[in-house]
């Protein structure tokens, strides 16, 4: 018999990568702080753009005198990915408008991988226990980050940026069960790395998405 | 408004949408077979995208440094089928060593 997993199925997936995500978002508010977004202004964005990469590459940008504009559209790029990947968890999510939406916010990179069942299909419940448990870690981690700045030194120092894609490697690997999955990763990994040296940050991400069309392919 | 409040307005507005795009638009029907035989491909090729990206993406520049000791940990950890709390924190723990010490 199975039984369909619950929110806490979700929270216990995401144990094991929410205490990086908590360090990871302690060092955006370090950062934010030393790039001279204030205190409120980080916290805020934690708490509504909930997207790691965005978060930092915003900063940077304002950071170096870049400007709003500037800003937004570097950021946005880096979002980009969750228009596709937002399409693939609509299924999933039944209900009123005002709970579909709300729970498409619990979207990111790593609540979505967790949330993965096969088939391209993701569980919700899976979803919004991952997702929530980040968002709690998200904040919380700002909040911690952008009071005691000056406390923390460099996280790289911990090796944290290598948490994640080994995170996402562990769930890359139960994908890999059919013939044309194996052949979209191989070929979403090298149009990413053909990317990089040619594009702006996020849009290697975006591109390797495209590799997913191969299955017009009969 | 400063700069940094209308970056946090935009910026949030931005991905809010774009996260809620597809479950507000087609929440709760079925995808046709075709269009789920492509989406169900899209996690495979984004996760990969994301992993070696987030290995070997410099400043618009492939580099292996600390990162691929990390990745290496990580695939020595899932070869003897570790929980992923193990692989996470073998990665972390074999980059953070090479930094230490390089």
């Amino acid at each position: 018999v199975t039984v369909s997993p619950s929110y806490r199925d979700g929270m216990r997936a995401i144990a094991p990568i929410a205490p990086m995500a908590f360090l990871f978002s302690l060092s955006f508010g370090v950062l934010a702080q030393a790039a001279g977004l204030g205190q409120v202004a980080p916290i805020v964005m934690s708490a509504t753009t909930f997207a790691g990469s965005a978060q930092f590459a915003a900063t940077a940008v304002l950071g170096t005198g870049g400007g709003a504009l500037a800003a937004v559209a570097a950021a946005a790029l880096l979002n980009a990915r969750y228009a596709p990947i937002s399409l693939t968890v609509a299924p999933s999510l039944g209900g009123s408008l005002a709970s579909r939406f709300l729970q498409s916010q619990l979207i990111v990179d790593e609540s979505w991988a967790i949330a993965q069942v096969g088939g391209g299909r993701v569980d919700r419940r899976l979803l919004v226990g991952a997702g929530a448990t980040l968002y709690v870690c998200w904040v919380g981690g700002t909040v911690v980050g952008v009071v005691g700045a000056e406390l923390v030194g460099d996280p790289e120092r911990f090796g944290l940026d290598a948490a994640f894609p080994a995170l996402f490697l562990a769930l890359l690997i139960p994908q890999l069960n059919t013939r044309k999955a194996i052949e979209a990763a191989v070929l979403g990994a090298a149009i990413a790395l053909a990317a990089v040296p040619f594009t702006r940050p996020g849009a290697p991400i975006i591109l390797a998405g495209l590799a997913c069309l191969i299955g017009l392919r009969r | 408004m400063t700069d940094v409040w209308l970056t946090v307005v935009l910026l949030g507005a931005v991905t809010v949408l774009l996260k809620s795009v597809g479950p507000v638009l087609i929440g709760g029907r079925e995808l046709s077979p075709r269009v789920l035989g492509v989406v169900s491909l899209l996690a495979p090729a984004l996760l990969a995208a994301f992993v070696a990206v987030q290995v070997f993406g410099g400043a618009r520049e492939l580099v292996v440094d600390a990162r691929a000791a990390g990745l290496l940990a990580a695939v020595v950890a899932l070869l003897l089928r570790a929980p992923i709390l193990v692989v996470v924190l073998a990665a972390a723990a074999a980059t953070a060593l090479v930094r230490a010490f390089a």
